[in-house]
């Protein structure tokens, strides 16, 4: 069971600026996210584009704003459960929570702070008839384990980053892989485009453009996908496979946390905008572009704020009895949980002669 | 005031006769969600990247739109539903060249 002061469900920048408020006030975060990586949206989605309206930072590309905020929370050492979702709560009977994810991994807190944006990115599907049937069953929507292609055939379904990528990895591991796109273009880093053009002239991945995969085969288990191609629609190709990995993106949902019995409106959480940005349970918050409220604006810059004041309100549910004012870091300095210290530096008090 | 008429079906099939600013900078996915002709989280996800076609539409008059960037031609290329008049909505600036424009948004995916 991990234990900490304030569980934070979503690891954006809201989320991750969560735990530098929290370790201003000696509160332990830990964070709990369904991607891999932190940073949410700007990580997933939009890492090399632009963002103008962070305060002080005329321009800041979205992933550098996430490897900031990493640094900037570094000193109070989060914990992280990635690539996990966050599924059940459970209150319990000293008003603390239990969360568990997917994955059965449980947290203890006596607070949680959903952070989770638009909801956790989940894999979109194409629209194929028998595509349930197959999950797991030669079907997958995102590679967890690439041992489990190997020495196998492998269709690949995309045109975007991760369809590249994973062709060029599972080049060396499986058997035969082939690639299907919509179009001829691709839309990826250079260099993985690079990399599949030298891997198909090479003869080490085949690729059916333009072109689209219109049906599965197979009795229990995947055995092949009939491919119909743009330019002679009236032949459709039948190409034995052992695995069918369509990557056609993430789409955010909203997911378990609906049913937690929290107010939802316009896919959002209620909160209390009026004081702490807490929901309807005691003890759970709501913050970033998850909430809602009259007047919401879902602007990371609005998330930095909420997120300050609920930590405020955490302190006071967590420690009851303390009294505490708030302190500016000018001139408290950082005081982080690996013993690091920052502080300004003292002015020099030197009589001139 | 440099308001004009955009005809939109929503997923239900209703049709909502809009008004809509020209000089607000707007696009039609920003539209769509001022008139909340779709659920808040269903349409314009990515904000208006042309990074999630969650505001694909249908366009069923002959306006003559600009052409399709390279982003919105490769996120077209991924997405489910597309048919030859698909667009992304947050592609389209409102202008007044647009009056009288008829959509219909795609299924939600």
């Amino acid at each position: 069971m991990i234990k900490t002061d304030i569980l934070i469900i979503g690891a954006g920048p809201t989320g991750l600026f969560a735990v530098f408020e929290a370790g201003l006030l000696q509160l332990r975060c830990h964070l709990i996210d369904a991607l891999a990586q932190p940073g949410g949206q700007c990580a997933e989605i939009y890492p090399k584009k632009p963002i103008y309206d962070i305060p002080g930072f005329p321009e800041v590309l979205a992933g550098d704003l996430v490897k900031n905020l990493m640094q900037q929370i570094a000193p109070f050492q989060p914990g992280f459960t990635l690539g996990e979702r966050a599924q059940t709560i459970e209150k319990q009977e000293d008003g603390t929570f239990i969360v568990t994810t997917n994955k059965g991994t449980k947290h203890h807190a006596p607070v949680v702070a959903i952070a989770g944006g638009l909801g956790s990115f989940e894999p979109r599907k194409p629209l194929l008839k028998d595509l349930p049937k197959f999950e797991d069953k030669g079907v997958a929507y995102m590679i967890k384990d690439p041992e489990v292609y190997r020495d196998q055939k492998v269709v690949i379904a995309g045109g975007g980053d991760s369809a590249l990528d994973w062709t060029i990895f599972l080049a060396d591991v499986a058997s035969e892989v082939t690639l299907v796109h919509r179009r001829n273009e691709f839309r990826g880093a250079l260099d993985s485009v690079a990399k599949v053009q030298e891997l198909k002239d090479q003869g080490k991945v085949r690729l059916i453009t333009p072109s689209e995969v219109v049906r599965l085969t197979g009795e229990d288990h995947l055995d092949g996908v009939v491919i119909n191609r743009t330019s002679d629609p009236a032949s459709d190709i039948h190409l034995e496979t052992d695995h069918f990995i369509p990557l056609f993106g993430l789409s955010p949902k909203l997911g378990p946390i609906a049913d937690w019995g929290l107010e939802i409106e316009k896919n959002a959480i209620k909160v209390d905008n009026t004081l702490d940005y807490q929901t309807n349970v005691p003890g759970i918050y709501a913050i970033g572009d998850v909430n809602t409220y009259p007047g919401k604006l879902k602007l990371i810059l609005c998330g930095f704020h909420e997120a300050t004041l609920m930590v405020q309100s955490a302190y006071q549910r967590i420690h009851p009895d303390k009294r505490y004012v708030m302190k500016y870091t000018t001139v408290g300095g950082i005081n982080g949980f690996d013993g690091s210290k920052k502080e300004a530096p003292k002015a020099v008090v030197k009589s001139i002669d | 005031m440099s308001d004009i008429k955009i005809k939109i079906t929503d997923r239900e099939g209703v049709l909502h006769v809009v008004d809509a600013p020209t000089d607000m900078n707007m696009n039609l996915m920003e539209l769509v969600r001022s008139y909340e002709l779709a659920p808040e989280g269903t349409i314009g996800v990515c904000g208006g990247m042309a990074m999630c076609a969650s505001c694909q539409c249908y366009i069923r008059s002959d306006h003559h739109l600009p052409e399709k960037s390279d982003d919105e031609e490769a996120m077209l290329a991924e997405a489910f539903y597309v048919e030859a008049d698909s667009r992304l909505g947050c592609q389209i600036h409102l202008e007044p060249s647009l009056d009288g424009l008829e959509v219909t948004l795609a299924p939600e995916s």
